[in-house]
């Protein structure tokens, strides 16, 4: 598989290491809501098709990538720094 | 079967001999030669044994699908097993032997399992070992007292167990287009691809490039077409934009275009370069893949099939013209197609001796016809081989009427003297790395065959692989699949023209009184055997092949699939698309384990070493790795055991001083505005309260609560922190901060850097230390007031700058003195000088494990990814005052289960070591030991306490403080009497490093 980093380039799934599903929402650091951390920590989803996920290019810039993947094909659809994607993410939602 | 060398013919090379031995006897081929065509030059026709039956088995194909002729090649203790002698090249001093025979390949005693047949039939593992209800054999017990005799009698070659001596690469390479196969096809797509100035790496798995071309008896641009593929071949590989690969067999297709590839560097040579890889793992990234994989020719299934001398029709062929060697003196052909005739012309042309060609098909061409006529052999149409007469080989064929319509035989069985029949059942194309790539192959009626699916990547497929099965038709394929700009001149073929498609028939089917006819030649999967499976319920291809093992052996079935798919679908009444395929996974032949591991292992590995590593060495030490690292384990001297030589330093340690190298601990600077606010969120205690110079002990855990990491941070500034990690955790808690700095807190201005290579760490403990600093450390001072505990100074030893810290692992009054690495030793020596009047003493791992045992501080092997902070009594580093990463979940019903398993310490009663791994029971006798209700994590002897020790993790740890019970370790079959105690087993009030 290759990830195209957008700062390295093309690079082999080689340098990158999985960090996880990116579409959950950590809860707020002292919020009490047990059932929002368990589906935090625990749940997750394993759809067919467009799913985003965190990748470290730890072999590369090490920075995080949120990548858009099929899981079905795994085709890569976009990736983006995780930093700004999660960044406007929020800023969105304030 | 009497095989022999032609006087002529083959692209061996005959001014030259080759000395190797087969079973114990020299033999001499020439260079060029495989084993199998220099073995049957030598008039050597059995190969094996078979899996089950150790039924005599020869030579059945030519190439990389040779389902029998598996050996063992020896070097020195070092064994290869299961090498397809078909492909081994053989060299001077070559050691080879057969496999599954006992005592000789000869007279195999095991061949009475043959007489045993209907109790190995298919599935036979579940139906003949299930024991009676009651009794020492009941269920599934009985099987297991069974499991060790069939294990010997069944199988293929044995592993061996010295360690493997030889060097393996791993290389990435990348290009535009990747060609799989050298044959007509893949050398003229490489050839269009290359002229359009793309880079262009072709891969050949045989040691020329030519493919069905080296035994071809066309011409191609007015040459042979061996002497036109080695030109065309030769003109490739000096372009600067083609790479020719050849040894090279492409084993795996992943997804994003990445091949996988292994080539043989030098394991065909008698005498090996110094350094040279044996064997080098190509990992392949390519813009477009061009897969010319070519088409394996597979058998027709008749009773009596499986005698050496029956072969394939093609493998016949190509021993002949590849290698000069008749396999028979009397050869007959049986086929359902045209190819086989294509074989009788070219063999007939390398001076082999056609008898007769036995054809299903009640007619056949003109061309056909006439080939018959011309080669001398008497055409048999309508006609089917229904048996074979062998001792250890072929000495005669069953003919008789066969009607390829409904599949019946009649009329009188007439006998023909043969030593050689080849088959062919027609051609399947090599689509396995296209299905590996994940599309679903589909069946071509004409063909009789699976072709190719429609590509879900970017490749594509040429040749015969895409069932073109003609040159002329290849050629021009290629070309447009190679590189549709291309604008290349195609070589004229003079061939003879022949039809592609052949008779559908897979199977002549047994009478009642017939032979064995053999589907699975690896392993000695009948005929019989999918029907049996089919009248047992097993009707899926999957279960067919699970239930039978029917493909499942080395060969991946690439003779066996199509008629054992055909068998099936016949027995169940539909057609064979409608039966369907299993999928091809990697990989597409044998791949040895070396060539993967590659620089993981051996003298290519890399390795970690400290600053200090070579005075370590210089000084006796002992070292093990942990990670890549190699670190002291301890520093013996003459005579003594690992166990003396810690004891040793750890008592000096306690007495008087003792020096370690820490610098393999993480280090991370951890710089910014929020670096303390980061900290405050990712340990469980707080860190901005930390005052600047001083250092505090830190536990992380991970968001599901469960303890995950502890070490020291320092602050060195109002934003500067240096963060200690565990040296196996160093890499994943670098991780863990920028995730959570990129994917959690993006807002936090914090940057983090990895130092653990910058510094060289060394920690100075015992008693005496604060003396061994003070003779040596100027700039500052480092009495109780200006360094105390979990202070920080800075100052110089040997007018080296360092960094010292007051903190102890070994629980007596001690330092980490850190300095820039490439100083590493010079301050090492320094602090020894300086400790001459106090007797230090360097201390290795053990020691360090010893002294941190009696302390009952923990490591990576009490925090292993289960424990929770309240597990290891590490409760009063949870801040109340702030969430951190684990906090909401520590209320969870896991972690608070009063059944957790909770830190102790154990003491040995009997004055025995107690190994660690070791299970706590209750019970004394070791035969029968109750259930385990913990584990020891690490053990040692303790010359504080004089006694033998241990952490461990016990159920109900605390409550369970004053009790006895047993550390029992069946392994090693040791069982210890212990007192469990509380983990603090030496200076609980912890008087000695605060003093």
């Amino acid at each position: 598989m290759i990830i195209k980093c957008p700062y390295c380039g093309p690079r082999d799934v080689i340098e990158f290491t999985y960090q996880g599903d990116a579409t959950r929402t950590r809860p707020e650091p002292g919020s009490a809501d047990q059932e929002a951390w368990n589906r935090y920590v625990f749940d997750r989803t394993n759809p067919s098709g467009a799913h985003r996920e965190f990748w470290l290019h730890g072999g590369g810039c090490r920075q995080h990538l949120l990548v858009t993947r099929d899981m079905t094909t795994h085709a890569i659809s976009s990736v983006a720094f995780a930093r700004d994607a999660v960044k406007s993410a929020t800023g969105e939602r304030k | 079967m009497t095989s022999t060398r032609l006087s002529k013919g083959g692209r061996i090379d005959r001014s030259k001999s080759v000395r190797f031995t087969f079973d114990g006897k020299a033999y001499s081929g020439h260079p060029g030669d495989t084993l199998a065509s220099a073995l049957l030059a030598n008039g050597i026709t059995l190969f094996g044994r078979s899996f089950k039956y150790h039924r005599p088995r020869g030579v059945f194909a030519a190439g990389t699908d040779e389902p029998n002729a598996l050996v063992t090649v020896f070097s020195g203790d070092v064994r290869e097993p299961n090498v397809r002698a078909t492909e081994l090249e053989i060299y001077d001093g070559l050691v080879t032997r057969s496999q599954n025979r006992f005592p000789s390949l000869e007279h195999d005693f095991m061949a009475v399992n043959q007489l045993a047949g209907p109790l190995f039939s298919a599935g036979f593992y579940y139906k003949t070992f299930m024991g009676p209800a009651i009794g020492p054999l009941r269920g599934t017990r009985f099987w297991m007292f069974c499991e060790k005799f069939i294990r010997r009698a069944a199988g293929l070659g044995r592993a061996g167990t010295a360690p493997d001596p030889e060097r393996y690469e791993r290389m990435n390479a990348y290009c535009d287009v990747l060609v799989v196969g050298s044959g007509p096809a893949g050398l003229i797509a490489a050839e269009a691809a290359a002229s359009t100035g793309a880079r262009v790496i072709i891969a050949e798995e045989r040691p020329i490039a030519g493919g069905s071309l080296l035994a071809s008896g066309e011409t191609i641009d007015g040459r042979s077409p061996a002497v036109w593929a080695r030109e065309k071949a030769a003109a490739l590989a000096s372009l600067p934009n083609v790479r020719f690969l050849t040894r090279t067999s492409v084993w795996g297709y992943y997804d994003g275009n990445v091949l996988t590839a292994v080539e043989h560097v030098s394991d065909f040579k008698p005498n090996r370069t110094k350094g040279q890889p044996r064997q080098r793992h190509w990992v392949i990234r390519t813009g477009k893949t061009v897969l010319a994989t070519g088409a394996f020719e597979r058998p027709i299934v008749f009773p009596g099939n499986d005698c050496p001398g029956v072969m394939l029709a093609d493998a016949v062929r190509r021993f002949a013209v590849e290698y000069g060697v008749a396999t028979g003196n009397n050869v007959t052909l049986f086929t359902n197609n045209d190819s086989a005739y294509d074989a009788a012309r070219t063999l007939s042309l390398a001076g082999v001796n056609i008898v007769a060609i036995i054809d299903v098909r009640a007619d056949v061409s003109g061309t056909c016809r006439d080939i018959a006529n011309v080669a001398g052999a008497e055409l048999l149409l309508g006609h089917a081989v229904t048996g074979t007469h062998a001792g250890k080989t072929l000495s005669s064929i069953t003919v008789q009427h066969f009607n390829a319509e409904t599949g019946r035989v009649s009329g009188a069985p007439r006998e023909i003297k043969t030593d050689c029949l080849g088959v062919s059942g027609g051609w399947s194309p090599a689509i396995h790395l296209a299905s590996q790539a994940g599309g679903k192959p589909e069946w071509d009626e004409d063909l009789q065959a699976f072709l190719p699916p429609e590509p879900n990547q970017n490749w594509v497929m040429t040749g015969s692989a895409s069932g073109y099965m003609d040159t002329i038709s290849v050629v021009s394929d290629a070309a447009t699949k190679g590189s549709a700009k291309s604008r290349l001149v195609l070589p004229p073929v003079e061939a003879p023209m022949l039809d592609a498609s052949p008779a559908p028939v897979f199977q002549i089917e047994p009478s009642a009184k017939s032979q064995k006819a053999f589907v699975d030649f690896q392993h000695d999967v009948t005929a019989d055997d999918i029907r049996l499976a089919y009248r047992e319920g097993f009707h899926s291809v999957e279960h067919l092949k699970r239930y039978t093992t029917l493909g499942m052996a080395t060969d991946q079935g690439k003779t066996s699939n199509v008629p054992g798919l055909a068998i099936m679908a016949d027995a169940r009444g539909i057609s064979i698309p409608q039966a369907g395929t299993t999928r091809f996974r990697p990989p597409f032949t044998p791949v040895s384990l070396g060539a993967l591991a590659g620089e993981r292992y051996g003298d290519l590995r890399p390795h970690r070493l400290t600053p200090m590593h070579d005075w370590h060495l210089a000084n006796s030490a002992k070292t093990y790795e942990a990670g890549l690292w190699h670190r002291p384990m301890i520093y013996g001297s003459h005579g003594e055991t690992v166990e003396q030589a810690y004891v040793r330093e750890a008592r000096a340690v306690r007495q008087s001083v003792g020096i370690v190298d820490v610098s393999t601990l993480g280090k991370i600077d951890i710089q910014g505005p929020d670096a303390a606010e980061l900290l405050d969120r990712v340990y469980t205690n707080m860190f901005s309260t930390l005052p600047v110079g001083k250092a505090r002990y830190g536990l992380m855990l991970r968001e599901d609560g469960i303890a995950f990491d502890d070490g020291t941070t320092w602050r060195l500034g109002e934003t500067q922190f240096l963060m200690t990690t565990t040296t196996a955790n160093a890499g994943t808690v670098m991780q863990h901060l920028e995730y959570y700095l990129d994917c959690i807190w993006p807002d936090l201005r914090v940057h983090l850097t990895s130092v653990t290579d910058v510094w060289a760490g060394t920690a100075v403990s015992g008693p005496k230390s604060r003396a061994l600093l003070e003779a040596c450390v100027t700039g500052t001072k480092v009495d109780n007031d200006t360094l105390p505990f979990m202070g920080i100074v800075h100052g110089k030893i040997d007018n080296i700058p360092v960094m010292i810290c007051r903190l102890s692992f070994s629980g007596e009054l001690a330092y980490e003195v850190y300095c820039g690495a490439g100083f590493g030793t010079k301050v090492w020596e320094a602090l020894l000088a300086a400790g001459q009047p106090f007797d230090v003493m360097p201390y290795g791992l053990e020691a360090l494990g010893t002294l941190r045992i009696e302390k009952g501080h923990v490591t990576g092997a009490e925090i292993d990814g289960r424990t929770s902070a309240h597990d290891l009594h590490l409760d009063w580093m949870l801040s109340k005052k702030k969430p951190f990463i684990g906090s909401a979940m520590l209320e969870r019903e896991g972690l608070t289960d009063e059944n957790r398993l909770s830190l102790v310490g154990l003491i040995s009663l009997d004055n025995q070591s107690i190994t660690g791994g070791s299970h706590i029971v209750t019970d004394a006798n070791p035969r029968e030991p109750a259930d385990s209700f913990g584990h020891v994590t690490a053990a040692c002897y303790s010359p504080a306490l004089g006694k033998y020790i241990a952490l461990a993790l016990v159920k109900h740890g605390t409550s369970m403080i004053g009790n006895r019970a047993f550390a029992t370790d069946l392994l090693r079959g040791k069982h210890c009497p212990v007192e469990i105690v509380s983990h603090h087993m030496f200076d609980p009030e912890g008087s000695r490093m605060h003093g």
